[in-house]
């Protein structure tokens, strides 16, 4: 019983992480039906922005909760520049090319990031500085960190602003109308680059912050630590149904407790195989996943 | 200035300005302090390369170069002239006694990356009947390379079985796993498909990693043995291993010469046509009677074989396999490979090769740069040469080019 509380915290954990890097794969395709290839990276990029801007911030010697708040902050619109700039180079200038063309620009800038964390980085992992946030209680005999606090309370915030921002103002509206029709969205005025922009460094923002926060999780970050979330993640997006909001935030819980409980109870080498299990049945069996819509030819 | 120019020098200044706010906090910030000396210098190079680029194009824009438009246009005709002239098969019958000679010219260290340039040929050549013919994206391709060394090193270490019957068993082996791979995505297109083979190939690594009992693990299998032949010595027939690196040069290159030929006849096959026809419209191929699912899962199987064949080579030629060998990259750098060199031509692949594995042995300080440049050199070429260096020649015309 015991263990089963404590793997269903650390699931929610990994779940919440996975749903917010699941929204910006979701985010993406529902826009311009485009897998974001490097938004693994990104999540990446934020890991380490994160270490960086701590590690300053920490020497300036500002206390602990206003350096996770300045760098979470500073990190999130480092990572959405660096979104905006990738659909600005290998994206927007495709946007009439074959759909291979583009997935191949798009991989060809996710190696190039992954590469250029490297280059800049170092190829070691890089260390949190010393325990940022310490201890935890009890909750019925599990373990909770106040680093899984953070995480869940972080993530709960960022998708609540999200539901408001998509569903609420005008620039919701905006990206929910090109996301539906490009061309009809067009004609009553809105700025369909502009919003395929936003939805990147939106989605960048988020993952920036689940990298961030993995990070601080684990205590190190590592220059390729965007892979095998981001197809993880990709598979949530799926699972949810692509293009989905609230799926992608169901699929990322589910894909993190899924994770989490056959690591505790069937076995934890093969962990990573499930998720990738779980991508190819729901596309082959359920190719709309939980939420989604009908999926036209094009899609699948 | 035109409006057009001022504007383009105006992006000009943004890109560079947002270049150096990307690039300023990944080497600047250090816990020590900020710094600004490294990132400054860096981009300064590249904000003064790309004032040179810019400043090039519009000078050509401008008509500058016209002078040298028609000498290039008639030294380029004449060369075309000149290569119709010359038969293919002697340019060929060229190409190939280079290829025969070179061990007898070169040093050791030569062989061996030439090796390597052949083992890619094959795998290049492979993964272009799936992306480059088929057009399925393929990002799983390594796994078949993986199998095909995993087949040979345990047939070799635990049965003994020679290389030359393993290369076979391999070989059905990699189109058994390519189909096991093929069936379940042969539904989906595009992106699904790229990211699900990338699943796959992400699986068979972490099986391999992790069925201690078969594969020993991260630890890999060690003691494969190498090619053997019967030489003819002293009066009779005798056993000898193929160990030196010329006798394994020779080896892969019939092994990659017969990959040119079976992929050269299927270019040139109604199967090939078919691929093709599948990938320029699938509905339409369907509807003109081309069964679909069928073809996809020979597309898979037929590169599978070939990713088998190189990776009984690769187990051989190292005589150690581990499951590092057969990494996402590794298929990443395949890939660049067919897309360098261009999807579907021969030529092209053999260029790619090439240039992804000879030419960073030849800038040897700039090793760690490789995988950089060539995620930026896809991202690029997709701009601006999508067909790649040596473009694949179609067979007739599209009704639509006809006119």
């Amino acid at each position: 019983m015991e263990f089963l509380l404590q793997q269903l915290v650390n699931g929610i954990t990994l779940g919440g992480v996975y749903a917010l890097v699941a929204l910006g794969y979701t985010m993406v395709y529902g826009i311009i039906q485009l897998i974001n290839f490097a938004h693994g990276e990104i999540y990446a990029a934020g890991g380490y922005m994160g270490v960086i801007l701590i590690s300053w911030l920490f020497a300036q010697g500002y206390p602990p909760a206003i350096c996770l708040g300045a760098a979470l902050l500073l990190a999130m619109g480092y990572c959405a520049l660096l979104a905006m700039a990738v659909e600005k180079v290998a994206y927007k200038p495709l946007r009439h090319s074959s759909r291979l063309s583009v997935l191949l620009s798009a991989l060809g800038m996710s190696i190039f990031l992954q590469n250029g964390l490297m280059l800049t980085q170092g190829v070691y992992d890089r260390a949190y500085p010393g325990e940022m946030v310490q201890g935890g209680f009890e909750v019925a005999g599990a373990v909770v960190s106040y680093m899984q606090v953070i995480i869940v309370s972080v993530t709960i915030v960022l998708l609540l602003a999200l539901n408001l921002l998509v569903f609420k103002t005008r620039i919701g509206k905006a990206m929910r109308a090109t996301a539906q029709d490009k061309t009809m969205s067009a004609l009553v005025g809105i700025n369909s680059s502009r919003i395929i922009s936003l939805t990147f460094a939106i989605g960048a923002a988020l993952a920036c912050a689940a990298g961030i926060m993995v990070g601080l999780y684990y205590g190190s970050v590592r220059y390729d630590m965007g892979f095998v979330p981001g197809i993880k993640a990709f598979s949530a997006a799926v699972l949810g149904g692509i293009g989905n909001i609230t799926g992608a935030m169901i699929g990322g819980l589910l894909i993190g407790m899924i994770e989490v409980f056959a690591a505790g109870y069937i076995s934890s080498e093969y962990k990573d195989v499930f998720a990738f299990i779980i991508l190819i049945a729901v596309l082959y069996f359920m190719p709309t996943g939980i939420m989604g819509e009908n999926v036209d030819d094009t899609r699948v | 200035m035109t409006i057009r120019a001022s504007k383009l020098w105006l992006g000009y200044g943004v890109a560079m300005a947002w270049f150096f706010v990307l690039l300023w906090p990944l080497l600047g910030i250090k816990a020590e302090g900020l710094e600004f000396a490294e990132s400054i210098s860096i981009w300064l190079k590249v904000a003064v390369a790309a004032a040179i680029l810019l400043g090039l194009h519009q000078l050509k824009q401008g008509g500058l170069f016209r002078f040298l438009e028609k000498p290039t246009q008639a030294a380029s005709a004449a060369a075309d002239a000149l290569a119709a002239r010359v038969p293919r098969w002697l340019a060929l019958c060229a190409v190939a006694a280079c290829a025969l000679a070179f061990p007898m010219l070169t040093e050791r260290y030569a062989h061996d990356v030439a090796i390597s340039v052949l083992v890619y040929i094959i795998l290049g050549l492979g993964l272009n009947v799936v992306v480059g013919l088929a057009g399925l994206l393929d990002l799983g391709y390594i796994a078949f390379f993986g199998v095909g060394a995993y087949t040979y090193a345990l047939l070799s270490v635990h049965f003994e079985l020679s290389f030359w019957l393993c290369l076979p068993i391999a070989a059905c082996f990699s189109a058994i796993a390519g189909c096991i791979i093929g069936y379940p995505t042969l539904r989906m297109r595009g992106d699904y498909l790229a990211i699900v083979t990338l699943g796959f190939g992400e699986i068979v690594r972490i099986v391999i990693n992790n069925w201690m009992s078969l594969t020993n693990g991260p630890n890999g299998v060690l003691g494969i043995k190498s090619p053997g032949a019967y030489w003819f010595k002293d009066g009779s027939f005798e056993h000898i291993w193929l160990n030196s690196l010329e006798q394994l040069y020779y080896i892969i290159l019939g092994l990659a010469m017969l990959t040119i030929v079976a992929v050269y006849r299927l270019n040139y096959s109604r199967i090939g046509r078919a691929f093709e026809a599948v990938r320029e419209d699938q509905t339409a191929a369907e509807l003109m009677g081309v069964n679909t699912l069928r073809l996809k899962l020979l597309a898979y199987a037929m590169g599978a074989v070939f990713g088998g064949i190189a990776g009984t080579f690769f187990a051989a030629r190292m005589k150690f396999v581990s499951p590092e060998s057969f990494t996402f990259i590794e298929s990443a750098m395949v890939l660049a490979m067919v897309v360098l060199g261009g999807m579907g031509s021969i030529p092209g692949v053999i260029l790619g090769s090439l240039a992804l594995i000879a030419l960073p042995e030849v800038f040897r300080g700039f090793e760690m740069y490789r995988m950089f440049v060539f995620g930026g050199v896809m991202a690029v070429m997709m701009i601006f040469r999508p067909k790649g260096l040596w473009p694949a020649k179609r067979m007739g015309a599209r009704s639509e080019e006809r006119d």
